[in-house]
């Protein structure tokens, strides 16, 4: 019987009623006070030196306020990557600082270089046609191939960088030797060099800031469209702008969708505060899609060679990569962490290999900004794995899933340490296998295939096992390997006198149903009514230093705070029923929401407590201070490694090359799982961004650094018609053994596990239809791909 | 957008007059012009609405067994009235765009763009339609001249496409997977002297008639006759959806699938 | 400016509007009615769809002077009069065809077309009708189980998936 209320059931979402009704409120959908207007002025050429921006003719125009340039922005701070990452040789990476606005050179398309604030958005946008086309910029040979950006020094993105490389890192770089002796002893050697395509993460709703600037007591509030308020406010605090932390507020209201694309500080948002302050007026930013396109921080994109070298009968026994990855024209805050230890640790896959080393260049290029995006690194590293096992096994004549079967770790091998310095805490690889294999009904694939045939159409079956890394942490441990920041979350319950809850917590949701699972949680936890629970988040000013929504960290995270902080209020909740019961307090026992004394009637209820404290009447105020309301900060003591298998099975129209995703098969373990509704949700999100990846997703730039496909007219975006039904499954469960809820994270499973499984399923297909000399092709499978690859 | 002056006349008459005001254009049901507007890629200092105009909506048979389409009837009006007139135009006209598009997007806005990627042309072009305007009727031969080029004058409407019903006929739309307008489109028609053989989204010259296919479908109309047949890819359009020679190589399987389908 | 007069909502109301002003910035600036999203500039996303005069039209891609005096509907009326979800709302909220809530609204009005022309739609006839309504979340699953359950089709052999 499933539950239908707390921990485990499918509680319907609170937050549903508003989004449904109209009555969210995103950040655009704000009016403040005598608001004005932001347009940014953006570059129409990847690489340029800025000689000049005339903004007089600009500022005499109709309803313009000002204009500000790069100049305006010197005196203050860059905005800085949040890792910072050692190359092989042990020098620090190259960390060019990133400016407001651009100052000196522009660096991609889209590279906003002045801004101009009006009374009116058409006045603003006028007004920055203006300067555009007053502004002198000479056009630079753009850097956009990354082989040609580290093979040229002649030409530089940044000027003291000569070989546009950030860093050259190895992981681990004591492996080095041994997998290349392993590799060169192994009987079988399969390479695969592959592209890990771009993709632009397209949350549906745009970026949009307002900064407000209280002139009475000197304090700001932005008002903005962040995955995570707190590191925001830190970052324009500490680095960019200087503001004093006490004296600025930022807010995320309703976010409409991140996908990695909101975590990071743009530079507008420093722009609309800095421009609140000096125009007295609360000025508002929102990003036409077309600016999307050109100034979101973009996913993926990496150059991979892969080689696994095997047993004749398909035994791993070593790994090794060479990858570019772009990180564009700026680091952005995660664009060194994403590669490397969102990358290199899972590089073993859910495989007993022993050896395993991981070689990675980033580099400079005219390109927007690369930086996480769903999975983040892992879809990278998965791919890499899975593409080339597929690929090895197919070499070696072997089936692909035996193959897996053979090298899978198994139940009894976890705690496992990894060649690539993380443990494994825990798993069950063969039962998600088995599970997909059964679900998707794998021995009747050939009664389908026949039927596909029949329509002329060649159908293929792609599996993929994976195991991913969320919840990066410890803070300690990340503190060593480079991070700047620390990895806890944090959770402040607030029991009012009569009663009901507030819990503040710093996870920020923008879509993954926050409001309903947090309060699934307490209400379980604390025997009390879903509904006389509120969930605040996204508000510096109201929740504790929380680190925000990313790398499917919040249940994991955050959950285990609000866990620990609810577990606060029940000690506190003891020691006052112990006074009021008179009682030990060693004796007070707490089930569905009452304190009652072990093996006697006497009981308190949980509102009778709460009243107390708040009403300390018969209160032990001597030694309780009164009051309910605790805080726990959450610092992990591990990653968690949600694992599982898909299966997709495709058809392929051999006259276009047109692939159809007609079944998707998704069996996962992510541990102990709070509300399976929305958990099966976020999978299917998963699923279409990495099937959408894998065959219609295509980022394009061209010689010149100009986005061919910067518009939903050229850039394909899943449609409800791309897609099938989806079979998802989280019946195979083996809690997370170090955080209090058991629980692994789900969100980026889907965008992790499914590309691989896509294309495997096209090559399995084309294979199968005769056209044997394919053994891969690079994504997006388009039908001009397919087709493409298919003429030979 | 720039701004500029609206008007939405109830007349053909009234309309032809507001369009000779300076930098004037016709707005139909807004499906391109306005995105375009929004870029700053059109600045026209007046618009005139065609929507209001009752002469410019319908869809009737004539005498001469043509499906006569207004000129401001939108895709989703064609896609119901000519269901039962002529089943290949109806489904053609329900796959343009999406749903709410076609609610507003015209047969005349599509025309008077003449889109190199758009479906209406195809149709035009593949029936030998009659394009009626204020001053005189053009036919589909006569009428597309190259991408976005027609032989409209300035301040010309489109008021009425006459489209002469076929035996048989077919559209295969192959869609490109962003924009959803036809990376390649093919429209055939079956008719007592002869087939007709139209081809849009392919060619940089914009919809094109593909005369080896009539050549061969008019002998014999069957997936079969277009066996040897091979489309040059020199004027295809080339880009990240695809080459010329796949796009070359999709008129041939699409042309071969309307005929299947057709027959 | 123009002052510019529809109903919206079954409710008569004006407001100020340039020849340039979108439906959908009448909408959401003229009249605070905010439910309608504007997610792209090229008529795609439709998150800003709205029915004028019962034909559902993407708001962004329609001058506000152009559908003067029409009947407009928009998220905001799609709530039973006792302000309880309508049955598609419901639907959406029970089958969690919504995560971020961004494209909703246009799903919701798009939903609502489909289901007065085609009141028991197949799942590959609902998928086609989403064509112009792109959702970044959901994958889309879920919004077409919710659609086909507001049709009062049964959806639990889906349910399970």
């Amino acid at each position: 019987m499933p539950k239908d209320h707390g921990i485990g059931a499918s509680s319907k979402r609170r937050e549903d009623v508003r989004f449904l009704t109209g009555k969210g409120v995103y950040t655009d959908d704000m009016a403040m006070q005598g608001q004005v207007h932001a347009v940014m002025v953006r570059s129409t050429v990847a690489h340029g030196k800025i000689v000049s921006i005339d903004t007089s003719g600009a500022l005499e125009m109709p309803g313009v306020l000002a204009v500000f340039t790069g100049e305006d922005f010197v005196e203050v701070g860059g905005n800085p990557a949040g890792w910072l990452i050692h190359s092989r040789n042990g020098e620090p990476m190259r960390e060019p600082k990133r400016p407001v606005l651009a100052h000196g050179k522009v660096r991609h398309v889209g590279d906003a270089y002045a801004a101009v604030i009006a009374e009116t958005y058409a006045q603003a946008k006028d007004a920055a046609e203006a300067v555009a086309a007053a502004a002198q910029i000479a056009e630079l040979p753009a850097i956009i191939d990354m082989k040609t950006a580290v093979a040229d020094s002649s030409n530089r993105v940044h000027d003291e960088i000569p070989d546009n490389v950030c860093f050259d890192w190895g992981w681990v770089e004591d492996n080095r030797a041994a997998v290349d002796a392993a590799m060169k002893a192994a009987p079988h050697v399969t390479t695969l060099e592959l592209v890990n395509n771009r993709l632009v993460p397209n949350a549906i709703e745009p970026r949009a800031s307002i900064g407000e600037y209280f002139p009475g007591t000197g304090n700001y509030k932005l008002t903005t469209t962040s995955q995570n308020p707190h590191m925001t406010q830190l970052l324009i605090s500490a680095f960019v702008l200087g503001i004093p932390e006490h004296k600025l507020t930022v807010v995320a209201p309703d976010v409409g969708g991140g996908f990695g694309s909101k975590i990071y500080h743009y530079g507008e948002e420093a722009l609309v505060l800095a421009a609140s302050k000096k125009l007295g007026r609360p000025v508002a930013w929102t990003a036409e899609r077309s600016e999307s396109f050109l100034s979101d921080a973009h996913g993926r994109d990496h150059v991979t060679k892969i080689e696994v070298g095997a047993t004749l009968d398909g035994e791993i026994l070593a790994f090794r990569t060479e990858t570019l990855a772009n990180v564009g024209a700026y680091l952005s805050n995660f664009a060194t962490v994403t590669p490397t230890f969102l990358h290199g640790t899972v590089m073993a896959g859910p495989y007993k290999v022993p050896h395993v080393y991981v070689n990675l260049k980033t580099v400079f290029t005219n390109t927007a900004p690369v930086d996480a995006y769903r999975g983040a690194g892992r879809p990278e590293a998965t791919y890499s794995l899975e593409r080339v096992v597929d690929k090895m096994a197919r070499e070696l004549k072997l089936d692909p899933i035996e193959v897996r079967r053979k090298n899978l770790l198994t139940p009894d091998q976890f705690p496992y340490t990894t060649p690539v310095a993380v443990i494994y805490d825990t798993g069950n690889y063969q039962a998600t296998l088995e599970k997909s294999l059964e679900l998707a009904d794998y021995d009747g694939f050939g009664a389908r295939a026949a039927d596909s045939a029949k329509r002329g159409k060649l159908r293929g079956i792609g599996l993929s096992t994976w195991v991913e890394a969320c919840g990066l942490a410890p803070s300690h441990l990340v503190g060593v390997l480079g991070a700047r920041v620390g990895l806890y979350d944090a959770a402040t319950v607030r029991v009012n006198a009569t009663g009901s809850l507030s819990v503040m917590v710093g996870a920020h949701s923008h879509g993954q149903g926050h409001e309903t699972v947090f309060a699934q949680i307490v209400a379980d936890k604390l025997g009390i009514p879903e509904e006389n629970i509120d969930i605040v988040h996204g508000d510096t000013s109201k929740v504790p230093f929380g680190m925000g929504t990313y790398g499917s960290r919040s249940l994991a995270v955050c959950g285990s705070a609000v866990t620990k902080a609810v577990d606060k209020i029940i000690a506190k909740g003891k020691k006052i029923a112990a006074h009021m019961l008179e009682a030990a307090e060693g004796d007070i026992v707490f089930e569905n929401g009452s304190f009652s004394v072990a093996g006697t009637d006497k009981s308190k209820s949980f509102g009778e407590i709460a009243f107390s404290a708040y009403v300390p009447h018969n209160y032990p105020l001597e030694t309780l201070e009164p009051g309910l309301e605790e805080t726990a900060f959450y610092d992990p003591g591990n990653f968690t490694y949600p694992a599982g298998a898909y299966l997709c099975e495709v058809e392929v129209d051999p006259e276009t090359g047109k692939v159809e995703v007609v079944n998707f098969t998704c069996a996962d373990d992510f541990g102990n799982v709070m509300n399976p509704m929305i958990v099966e949700g976020q999978v299917h999100g998963g699923v279409a961004q990495g099937i959408g990846q894998a065959i219609i997703e295509q980022t394009s730039y061209d010689a010149d650094g100009q986005l061919l496909s910067g518009s939903y007219m050229e850039y394909a975006m899943p449609r409800a018609d791309d897609m099938p039904m989806f079979t998802v499954d989280h019946s195979c469960v083996t809690p997370c053994t170090h955080n209090p809820l058991g629980a692994k994270g789900c969100g980026e499973a889907g965008a992790i596990g499914s590309p691989p499984a896509v294309v495997n399923a096209v090559i399995d297909a084309l294979q199968r239809g005769g056209y044997t000399h394919v053994t891969h092709v690079d994504m997006p499978l388009t039908p001009s791909r397919v087709w493409q690859a298919m003429q030979g | 957008m720039y701004n500029f002056e609206f008007t939405k006349p109830t007349t053909i008459a009234d309309a032809v007059a507001a369009l000779k005001a300076d930098e004037a254009q016709a707005l139909g049901g807004g499906q391109t012009l306005l995105p375009t507007m929004k870029q700053r890629l059109a600045a026209p200092s007046s618009l005139v609405s065609l929507t209001a105009i009752p002469e410019m909506q319908g869809v009737c048979m004539s005498d001469a067994n043509e499906v006569c389409v207004g000129g401001a009837t939108p895709h989703a009006s064609v896609a119901i009235h000519a269901a039962t007139m002529f089943p290949a135009l109806a489904a053609l006209a329900n796959r343009i765009g999406d749903p709410a598009v076609r609610n507003r997007g015209t047969v005349g806005g599509s025309l008077a763009n003449n889109d190199p990627s758009a479906c209406y042309p195809a149709a035009a072009l593949g029936t030998g339609a009659t394009i009626k305007t204020n001053t005189r009727e053009i036919a589909a031969d006569d009428y597309f001249q190259g991408m976005f080029t027609t032989a409209l004058e300035d301040g010309e409407i489109i008021t009425e496409v006459r489209f002469p019903v076929p035996e048989k006929a077919n559209y295969q739309k192959f869609v490109q997977p962003a924009s959803r307008f036809a990376l390649v489109g093919v429209f055939v028609a079956k008719y007592a002297d002869g087939a007709r053989v139209a081809v849009t989204g392919a060619s940089s010259d914009g919809v094109f008639r593909w005369a080896e296919a009539e050549a061969a479908l008019s002998a014999d109309f069957s997936a079969g006759a277009l066996a040897g047949l091979a489309v040059p890819g020199g004027d295809m359009i080339s880009d990240l959806h695809g080459s010329g020679e796949y796009r070359a190589h999709l008129v041939k399987v699409m042309t071969g699938r309307a005929v299947t389908a057709a027959a | 400016m123009t002052k510019v007069t529809m109903t919206v909502n079954g409710k008569s109301v004006s407001a100020d509007s340039e020849a340039r002003t979108l439906l959908s910035e009448f909408l959401r600036e003229g009249l605070r009615l905010t439910g309608t999203h504007v997610g792209c500039d090229t008529s795609q996303c439709g998150a800003c769809v709205v029915h004028v005069d019962g034909l559902a039209v993407k708001s962004c891609t329609v001058l506000a002077q152009d559908v003067a005096g029409a009947e407009v509907r928009t998220i905001e009326g799609m709530a039973n009069a006792d302000g309880s979800l309508g049955v598609i709302q419901q639907a959406f909220q029970d089958h969690h065809g919504l995560q971020c809530g961004f494209c909703t609204p246009g799903m919701v009005m798009t939903a609502a077309s489909l289901l007065k022309d085609n009141p028991k739609p197949t799942e590959h006839e609902v998928r086609e009708y989403l064509e112009g309504n792109i959702c970044r979340c959901t994958g889309y699953h879920n919004i077409v189980k919710a659609i086909m359950a507001a049709s009062g089709q049964d959806v639990s052999a889906i349910a399970a998936e």
